[in-house]
């Protein structure tokens, strides 16, 4: 037997057609119980439209430490913004 | 006393919210949404091919980075797309068998070969940018997934349009041989494009089951017509000809009237008989048979470490 209950992560639709974003997280035994809690504890002022929940074990996330390796090779590329192509005036609104 | 899914779903439709993965939805909804995403998403990633093929001519490092860095957004859209459409329970091996089988289309100009560094700019130009009229629209399309993925897209693709105008300037206010090269990227990318959007509102099969259920927000008709108006006082700023002499402005209408589309070529070359389908679809097979050993090898480790864990 288990000694604790898992933690899960809660993801919010705050309304219909927008992405699901982290609130927050909390303990429960499953799943099932975990969304009812979600309920409970993010969504007392009608917050949201559909709640996922996730078990934190099961999130497998980048480190802050590694952020170079992820993003530093981003930093020398301006030429995937739109702003790097200088139009004339008339022309500009493409 | 609860609805029936149909008429939740005919409700939401009808005040333009999403319908979303879990939600009940008509048969014919998803498989009309598996079919025109589907399609995108391979658009997206055999419109890699004809512009590749120009990295490594590129006329100078910053052309090529440039370059790089669209044809590896086209891949990454193809991605959101494909991802977007197993949503709704279509496979990734069900999309590439329809593809490869011909029973899946995808935007007819990719069928053309890119023959110069132009159509590099031609089709950065006006290949998405006509991607970009059709793309905005679908922004506010009634499947959550696909219109999310849109608003991802355009935001990204931004800059797609404006490298190719940029090059577009730089040949046209070029030598008389680099402008005569703009003139010819121009005269052949030009109807292509204007077939991106897909046949007359009358002729088309899927266009009022989609307009209904708000998948499509535009007709192809009245898309092309802003492509053609937004984009013929960009031909004139070049100082190219314009590549249909019936191209005019109609007061009345308030819109550029153009001739007639070659819809016998559209057809050919839609069913098949382009100037590259099958290089394109050997192309893709290809690639694919070339990673299967790559998939396996990652499926052998998998099964490794999960026997280890369960052992």
């Amino acid at each position: 037997m288990k000694k604790s209950n898992d933690l899960y992560e809660v993801f919010l639709r705050s309304i219909r057609g927008v992405d699901h974003r982290h609130v927050g997280s909390l303990h429960a035994d499953t799943a099932e119980q975990a969304l009812t809690y979600a309920r409970d504890v993010y969504t007392r002022r009608s917050e949201g439209v559909s709640i996922w929940v996730v078990k934190s074990t099961d999130i497998t996330a980048s480190q802050e430490q590694d952020a170079e390796s992820f993003y530093d090779p981003m930093d020398d590329k301006p030429y995937r913004h739109a702003s790097f192509y200088v139009l004339p005036d008339e022309i500009d609104n493409m | 006393m609860s609805d029936s899914g149909q008429a939740v779903f005919d409700r939401r439709i009808e005040a333009e919210q999403k319908i979303e993965p879990k939600d009940w939805m008509p048969a014919d909804y998803r498989k009309n949404l598996i079919r025109q995403m589907s399609q995108h998403a391979h658009s997206e990633v055999i419109g890699m091919q004809p512009e590749g093929n120009w990295i490594s001519r590129a006329p100078t490092l910053k052309r090529k980075m440039v370059l790089l860095a669209k044809v590896q957004d086209e891949g990454g859209h193809g991605l959101y797309l494909y991802s977007a459409t197993e949503t709704l329970n279509a496979t990734r091996d069900e999309m590439n068998a329809a593809l490869h089988s011909g029973k899946a289309k995808y935007a007819s100009i990719f069928n053309y070969p890119a023959l110069s560094w132009a159509d590099v700019g031609a089709i950065g130009w006006l290949v998405d940018g006509a991607a970009i009229v059709n793309q905005i629209s679908l922004q506010g399309t009634s499947y959550g997934p696909y219109s999310r993925a849109m608003i991802r897209i355009c935001k990204e693709e931004s800059f797609h349009q404006r490298q190719g105008y940029e090059i577009m300037i730089a040949l046209a206010k070029g030598t008389p041989m680099q402008k005569a090269m703009a003139q010819d990227a121009l005269n052949r990318v030009w109807w292509p494009s204007l077939m991106m959007f897909g046949p007359h509102d009358s002729a088309s099969a899927h266009s009022g089951r989609s307009m209904q259920w708000k998948i499509k927000l535009r007709t192809n008709d009245d898309l092309r017509q802003s492509f053609i108006d937004q984009t013929v006082p960009q031909i004139k700023f070049l100082g190219l000809e314009l590549p249909d002499p019936d191209i005019k402005w109609n007061e009345e209408r308030g819109h550029y009237d153009s001739g007639e589309i070659d819809w016998d070529e559209f057809k050919r070359v839609i069913s098949g008989d382009g100037p590259c389908n099958r290089d394109r679809i050997r192309h893709h097979k290809k690639a694919l048979d070339e990673g299967q050993w790559v998939r396996e090898a990652l499926q052998a480790y998998h099964n490794k470490k999960a026997s280890a864990s369960a052992a």
